[in-house]
């Protein structure tokens, strides 16, 4: 197996309910491997969610620590994993979180507006991004004007704009029908093994998984391995 | 660069989807728009007041009173002591003549035609200088009155503010019936809230024997007013205070407007402090409104400051709407608009304009984004500290 993309290391992660202390993850170990595309299942708060935050420097732990392609996320600032966050991770929501009032081309240009491109390059890119997606000619479209599984593969397109080498997929199929659930994983298998893009996917769908070269199962707070499908 | 990209690009997305905002927002601009207009309404008074006031009065003419007398009503001359003014120097001449008006006023009770009430509205005895001893004052309709008649010319915000003024009408006061033969104006300057007659004929009428309250000099020249006051203070037949006429018409002014002030500014602040909770209320409305847009951006990069700034900068935009809307209001509404009241110093009504003027404008423009700032801070800082994990997982 190649190198490690990502690392986790005896990795805790505790939330305070009032007086109640709930520990979601407890001293979790995770090795992912550069072009790996791993499924994670479980029920629900389990921890899975929290797992994907926490690599994607959206939360950090409690106890261990987050290394990803040789970044510390676990002692960097909010302010350093934003920044973080704009060239190395990509995520796609179950909601696909587009914003309303931006047309296609537009929601996909926002991650690029943290680069140093011009509004032309940003354009050019965008539109390289929508045509990996097939959407290049709904660019134009607001998200309402678009089909679920449209707008997830606009979110997608979002995700990979600034080329990172993670994208993170919290239940990217969960919003959608069958048939158009299995055109995105398609999509997301082909941006793994042809454009080479690591990629973690929270689902609770094993059908979802099964499009995934390994799945872990998590369950209260702890990993379990079962070979891929 | 980048930050300030990022800055430009959230608050335009801000502003892009204000329209699914917008009733909420209005609080904001609503609430800001009330003090501005209550802020430049109550303090376009004390400024209208004090123009007023200060309109009337010029450098090149000296008002002698009894010393110690704080207002005209509370001062006397005698007729020798006015004599002995009218040869002072520094008086200025015309052939043998100086050009001086030895004055008395009474205040009488005049209906006020806005609410019916009686107002006091005073009635000056002048001589037939008076005209030559006031900047800018004069005759726009009828004639001036006759030596030794009771007749009245009348100040154009006189007549327009009480009734029974009206060139050719007679009018009552007491028991002596007077003529409106003239009507005169002066610059808008407190002069016009008078009704004036012949000093001998008000002397007779009111009984006052051969008296005055003061004197008005036209000056040689504009520095001459030190000189006339060192010669006429050395008199020992005179106990006088000499004012130039700006002088003495702004310290008359300075009660009434302190007082406007006073209730002016206390007003604002405690408006000011309400605009606070509903411009804070607003944006925390917004800045929740935007949980779902605020979380997607934290996740695709954009730091804590773009969304904390973006968020002040659109409090401190509704703000200036606000602000722009009450001074707006407050312009069309009041600038202009005329009112009388009771001038403290001289117990009598002085008619005068609402000046909503730039300065006061500013004023409210200043307030309006200092209320936007405060407003916004802890709705902006709640936004760039939003837990970003925890508002995607929540919506």
């Amino acid at each position: 197996m190649s190198e490690a993309l990502a690392r986790l290391k005896g990795v805790s992660r505790v939330y305070q309910k009032g007086k109640e202390r709930v520990e979601v993850l407890h001293e979790l170990d995770l090795m992912i491997p550069n072009g790996d595309f791993l499924a994670i299942m479980g029920p629900s708060g389990s921890g899975k969610t929290t797992l994907l935050n926490l690599l994607g420097g959206l939360d950090k732990p409690t106890g261990g620590t987050v290394t990803v392609g040789g970044a510390e996320l676990s002692s960097m600032s909010n302010n350093q994993l934003s920044k973080w966050r704009s060239t190395h991770v990509g995520f796609v929501f179950q909601f696909y979180n587009l914003l309303p009032v931006l047309t296609a081309q537009k929601n996909v240009e926002l991650p690029l507006l943290l680069t140093n491109f011009s509004g032309k390059e940003r354009a050019e890119r965008a539109a390289i991004a929508l045509d990996i997606v097939g959407l290049s000619d709904r660019a134009k479209h607001r998200p309402r004007e678009l089909s679920g599984g449209e707008e997830q593969r606009v979110a997608i397109a979002r995700a990979v704009v600034s080329d990172p080498t993670l994208l993170l997929c919290d239940e990217p199929t969960g919003d959608l029908d069958r048939e158009t659930a299995e055109e995105i994983l398609k999509l997301l298998q082909i941006l793994n093994r042809e454009h080479g893009k690591t990629i973690v996917m929270v689902t609770h769908d094993p059908q979802a998984a099964e499009y995934a070269s390994r799945t872990l199962h998590v369950d209260k707070g702890k990993l379990e391995s079962r070979a891929a499908a | 660069m980048r930050t300030l990209q990022q800055i430009f690009a959230v608050t335009w997305l801000n502003f892009l989807n204000l329209s699914h905002r917008v009733a909420s927002s209005s609080v904001a601009v609503v609430g800001v728009a009330a003090v501005v207009l209550v802020f430049a309404a109550v303090l376009s008074m004390a400024k209208g007041f004090e123009r007023t006031m200060t309109l009337a009065g010029s450098e090149d003419t000296a008002i002698i009173i009894r010393s110690g007398s704080t207002s005209e009503l509370a001062s006397g001359l005698s007729n020798e002591q006015v004599l002995i003014v009218e040869t002072a120097p520094g008086v200025l001449r015309d052939g043998d003549q100086a050009v001086v008006s030895a004055e008395l006023y009474v205040l009488v009770d005049i209906r006020k035609k806005s609410n019916d009430s009686e107002a006091n509205v005073p009635f000056r005895g002048v001589g037939p200088r008076a005209f030559d001893v006031r900047d800018s004052t004069g005759l726009t309709e009828g004639r001036m009155f006759e030596p030794g008649k009771n007749e009245l010319v009348v100040g154009r915000a006189a007549q327009s503010e009480f009734e029974g003024l009206d060139l050719g009408t007679s009018i009552k006061f007491g028991r002596t019936a007077w003529t409106v033969v003239g009507v005169f104006e002066a610059d808008g300057g407190v002069a016009e809230s008078e009704v004036w007659t012949d000093i001998r004929v008000l002397q007779g009428a009111y009984r006052r024997g051969n008296s005055f309250q003061t004197v008005r000099v036209r000056l040689d020249d504009r520095d001459s007013l030190a000189g006339l006051e060192e010669a006429l203070k050395n008199d020992p037949r005179l106990d006088v205070d000499v004012y130039s006429e700006r002088q003495f018409y702004s310290s008359q002014a300075q009660g009434t407007s302190t007082f406007i002030r006073v209730l002016g500014y206390p007003i604002t602040f405690l408006m000011a402090i309400g605009a606070v909770f509903g411009a804070l209320n607003s944006m925390y409305s917004s800045v929740s409104a935007r949980g779902k847009e605020i979380a997607t951006l934290r996740a695709l990069g954009f730091g804590p400051i773009s969304v904390l700034v973006s968020t002040m900068i659109e409090s401190t935009l509704l703000a200036l709407i606000g602000g722009l809307l009450g001074g707006a209001i407050a312009f069309l509404a009041f600038n202009g608009f005329q009112v009388s009241t009771l001038s403290n110093a001289s117990f009598s009504q002085v008619v005068f304009d609402f000046a909503v003027t730039a300065d006061l404008l500013a004023q409210g423009i200043v307030t309006a984004l200092i209320i936007g700032l405060i407003g916004g801070f802890l709705p902006a800082l709640r936004a760039a500290r939003l837990p970003v994990a925890q508002a995607l997982r929540e919506l």
